[in-house]
């Protein structure tokens, strides 16, 4: 038989909720009220989207079947789009070891050099890879050459920021034990923080690769290589059928790249 | 209220007169430590460091080390042990007083100065602090970092077949040469203390220095490596400094035993003349 016990009721029973203070409370008012403005402003039209549906449904239909008349060159097209992936982001991660350590407030030879490789890092960060994708293909003409470099001054920016934040992370107590022995500042980076950092830079290489992969499609847009700039010229012609064709060359793409650093990720780490 | 008038070392004096209490028997140092025929290993003169103000963790700290000496540092948690060891080899800096190491004063040496000896110097941590993606042969031969010709002590993979042996050799001696190449986190709490222990023989120190090196083990892996520690320390006739919560170790594995409390030495006496009972009298 279940017995029920009886609690004495306390003297004060806490509040539910915490009362909000002042400040936070004008501060929701205030994302709320900038939110409503922003939607206001952008010209969210739900009758644009009603109205938009038949162009979509008559623009699938264009779409389908998907063409396979230049299904080689589409072929070609994509194997670039991977291979200046690929190039750009093992030179981007190259490069971006040592500006990381650099960047690192405990492994950087100096603070003046330290706030220097932030700067630099963040900078690369905070400019778009189409921005630099323009801006190379400017300097050293169109072509996969200038996207490359767009991929890898991006990579730096993406994985300078995220290798600093994994060296900082990792346990010091094997730098103590090397620096306790006399141990030099570059054989305690290469023995006890690049090992233990290791499946933290995999893991962010992946990914990083899976990026690349991703905008290096968009790059092609502004005449910077890879498949992008096929996709471009489909749609000024109207070849729809030949468009869908790219759109699912570059899903399938993109999904292999996906699984295949989600395998490497599982086998590496 | 001044150390010598605290109730626990006050019972300590009055229940043992064979222990030499710091400031009552200001002898008592230079009965255990016998220094003038050698240079002493490591002197410590008047080091303090505080890390809160008002709260020094270390005061006014003074002893020295001779040659072949293996001494232990006791005291309740918080006493000092640990920051006295890492001031010792200036990993932290002190805010006062002196550090010889094999009478050199580390004070003012440039960094390469002191990486010469710290060199000298095996530091074997509470918890072993092995990298832990590397095998432990790769561990072992980090001890030779500061000797070998760059990026030869690494990886196993890159060093000499001379250093290879040697590592695999401090293997060995610890009883781990059946798993050098197992990675170090798959090796038990025992095993990477020992394979800690291998990497500081492959320094070729003349000093150990431990900081609780059995505190992370079970009693019978504790008990383990303090006789390999003791055994090897008198095989190479190496002088040890460890610190230890354990009073039966600090007696056993020790000639000589420094208590610590509240950052000041309270007790300095050869472990002959000390009864692990009335030691327990310090962590009141």
């Amino acid at each position: 038989m279940t017995e029920h016990i009886t609690y004495p009721a306390p003297r004060v029973l806490p509040d539910r909720f915490e009362r909000t203070s002042p400040i936070t409370f004008m501060f929701w008012l205030v994302v709320i009220g900038f939110f409503a403005w922003s939607v206001n402003n952008i010209g969210v039209s739900l009758t644009d989207l009603w109205g938009g549906i038949p162009q979509m449904t008559r623009l699938v239909g264009e779409m389908l079947p998907p063409s396979t008349v230049r299904l080689e060159a589409v072929g070609w097209s994509l194997l670039e789009t991977f291979q200046m992936a690929f190039v750009g982001t093992v030179v981007g991660v190259l490069l971006s070891v040592p500006i990381a350590i650099m960047a690192t407030p405990h492994l950087s030879p100096h603070p003046l050099v330290y706030h220097a490789a932030r700067n630099l890092v963040a900078f690369f960060r905070t400019v778009p890879d189409l921005v630099w994708a323009l801006l190379f293909v400017v300097s050293v003409g169109l072509g996969p050459f200038a996207g490359t470099l767009a991929i890898v001054i991006d990579k730096i920016g993406f994985c300078g920021r995220f290798f600093a934040e994994a060296m900082e992370e990792v346990d010091r107590g094997p730098q103590e034990a090397l620096s306790a022995m006399g141990a030099s500042r570059l054989s305690l980076i290469m023995c006890a923080v690049l090992p233990a950092a290791m499946p933290s830079f995999i893991n962010t290489s992946l990914f990083s690769l899976e990026k690349a992969t991703r905008s290096s499609v968009v790059l092609g847009l502004v005449g910077a290589g890879g498949i992008g700039i096929e996709l471009k010229v489909a749609m000024d012609l109207f070849n729809y059928d030949e468009a869908a064709t790219i759109i699912l060359a570059i899903f399938a793409l993109v999904v292999l790249v996906e699984r295949l650093s989600a395998v490497l990720r599982k086998k590496v780490l | 209220m001044s150390l010598l008038q605290d109730p626990a070392v006050r019972a300590l004096n009055t229940a043992s007169p064979a222990l030499s209490l710091v400031g009552a028997f200001p002898s008592a140092r230079v009965n255990a430590s016998t220094p003038g025929e050698r240079v002493a290993d490591l002197v410590v003169s008047g080091l303090s460091k505080t890390f809160e103000p008002g709260t020094p963790v270390l005061s006014n700290v003074n002893f020295q080390v001779t040659p072949g000496q293996r001494v232990a540092l006791i005291g309740a948690n918080g006493a000092g042990k640990s920051t006295l060891l890492r001031c010792c080899m200036h990993l932290i800096r002190p805010d006062a007083g002196e550090v010889r190491l094999f009478g050199t004063p580390l004070a003012g040496l440039n960094a390469q100065a002191l990486r010469g000896l710290r060199s000298q110097v095996g530091f074997v941590f509470q918890k072993h602090n092995l990298v832990p993606r590397l095998s432990a042969l790769s561990n072992a031969l980090h001890g030779a970092l500061p000797r070998a010709p760059l990026a030869r002590a690494w990886l196993q993979s890159l060093a000499p077949t001379a250093l290879r042996e040697e590592a695999m050799h401090c293997l060995e001696r610890v009883g781990l040469g059946h798993v050098a190449m197992r990675r170090a986190d798959k090796l038990s709490g025992g095993q990477s203390q020992r394979v800690a222990v291998a990497r500081s023989l492959m320094q070729r120190p003349r000093l150990i220095v431990a900081d609780e090196p059995a505190a992370s083990l079970d009693p019978v892996a504790g008990d383990e490596v303090m006789s390999l520690f003791s055994a090897l320390v008198k095989s190479e006739g190496l002088t040890m400094v460890f610190t230890s919560h354990d009073l039966v170790h600090a007696v056993k594995y020790a000639d000589r035993v420094i208590a610590l409390r509240r950052g000041a030495i309270v007790l300095d006496a050869l472990s002959s003349d000390i009864d692990v009972a009335e030691l327990r009298a310090l962590y009141d």
